[in-house]
């Protein structure tokens, strides 16, 4: 990568971890869903999302990899909770079904944006990732859409519960935008627009679906951040605890 | 020692071996015919190194078709080192897959993915046809099916469940 510079490297790598993060933590909670779906469909759906945002997990830690961090499962499996860069939104718990459903919704359309943002980056390794991620990650908005205006234009208590849950989760969503301490060397290098650009973007596009499904955006929401210093929530330890127990007990473990 | 050759493989001869490598999710198409095998190069010494591109990221058959591709060429006596590495460097679409692993898509009835639908088309799976009727009085039941390159369709013609292979 020799058109980096350090200060390119480690803005670079404070842009992978935390987009890595992101997918390895939000990827493990839809996995949560194995088996309890509400139906066989929503069942299959979030299962396989969950294996899409593991992959694309493991090959942005790969990118890492190649600027000099460990290697994928050991970044994945041996960080305790300060070392992760993950937003809160990513970490709660899947709660209800309404509540994964919102998140999902909010998250993916951000995380869709910032792939397609990332198409046309400097940085020609992460740039070949976000093309095809992009083309990937366009069904997990379908889905999170499809339901989202479904749901809210089903009965009161669909309505209420999809109002609720977005309520609840909206701080959330705006700490996925917590500036970085790179954001400059990011734009000048055009190796990314910023967490501000990404936000812009995603407030247009996600007003316009919240407003079309009949659903309110909270007031004076205060951005839930901390998530990309390493300052999380008490949901997070617990689990990385139990996603990394096969490797905490045999790092050589394979299948 | 001078290694003596019998046979100068071309790129050609290792693409002829690739066919016999089925996709181990769906084994009626070989990952030559899913187009997942972008670069082949041949050196003077017989030496083979092969690139595949990923279908999905999170493809777990990925790890095994490299297995896979490296077994299949190891039967050739004649070959020399054979490396086999996954890149994103093409970017892989369902556009790559030929036009016999369309066939075979749908003789294993499959539904073979609609063509040049570029990224941001989402509509083109309302209307899959169906693979077993040809209809395309069809719904999509749902993006996501047993296989993450496939998604669930109903057929209201013939009124079977069928899959289809997602454009992406």
């Amino acid at each position: 990568m020799d058109f980096f510079n350090d200060k390119h490297v480690e803005a670079a790598k404070d842009l992978l971890y935390k987009m890595a993060d992101d997918q390895l933590i939000i990827g493990h909670r839809n996995s949560e869903w194995t088996g309890l779906g509400p139906i066989l469909e929503e069942d299959i759906a979030f299962s396989s999302m969950a294996q899409d945002k593991l992959g694309q997990s493991e090959h942005l830690y790969n990118l890492l990899h190649e600027l000099g961090e460990a290697d994928a499962d050991t970044v994945a499996f041996t960080r305790n909770e300060k070392q992760f860069h993950c937003c809160h939104l990513v970490e709660l718990p899947i709660g209800e079904y309404d509540f994964s459903l919102i998140r999902h919704f909010l998250f993916d359309m951000a995380e869709a944006i910032r792939f397609e943002m990332l198409v046309d980056s400097s940085y020609e390794n992460l740039a070949r990732l976000a093309r095809k991620f992009k083309g990937e990650i366009k069904y997990h908005t379908m889905h999170a859409n499809t339901w989202v205006q479904q749901l809210a234009n089903g009965n009161e208590e669909s309505k209420a519960r999809m109002q609720s849950a977005l309520n609840m989760a909206w701080p959330l969503a705006l700490g996925i935008f917590e500036p970085g301490q790179h954001e400059s060397v990011l734009a000048e290098a055009t190796i990314f627009a910023g967490e501000a650009a990404l936000q812009e973007k995603w407030t247009a596009e996600i007003t316009a679906l919240i407003t079309k499904a009949g659903l309110t955006i909270p007031n004076d929401a205060t951005p839930v951040y901390g998530g990309r210093t390493g300052t999380h929530t008490p949901h997070l330890q617990p689990l990385l605890d139990e996603m990394t127990e096969v490797y905490s007990i045999d790092p050589s473990a394979d299948w | 020692m001078v290694k003596i050759l019998q046979t100068k493989y071309t790129e050609n001869d290792i693409r002829t071996c690739l066919k016999e490598v089925k996709d181990p999710e769906i084994p009626p198409i070989s990952i030559v015919d899913l187009g997942i095998v972008t670069k082949i190069n041949v050196s003077e010494s017989n030496d083979v190194h092969v690139t595949l591109t990923p279908t999905f990221a999170g493809c777990p058959a990925l790890k095994i078709m490299e297995e896979l591709v490296k077994a299949r060429l190891e039967k050739e006596e004649a070959l020399g080192k054979i490396t086999v590495e996954t890149s994103f460097e093409t970017t892989w679409t369902t556009d790559l897959i030929s036009e016999e692993g369309r066939e075979a898509l749908l003789k294993h009835g499959l539904a073979p993915p609609k063509q040049n639908v570029g990224y941001m088309e989402l509509d083109v799976l309302s209307d899959t046809p169906c693979p077993f009727c040809s209809s395309r009085n069809t719904t999509l039941k749902s993006p996501f099916g047993p296989t993450l390159c496939r998604s669930l369709h109903y057929c209201n013609n013939c009124l079977q469940a069928f899959e289809g292979f997602k454009p992406v």
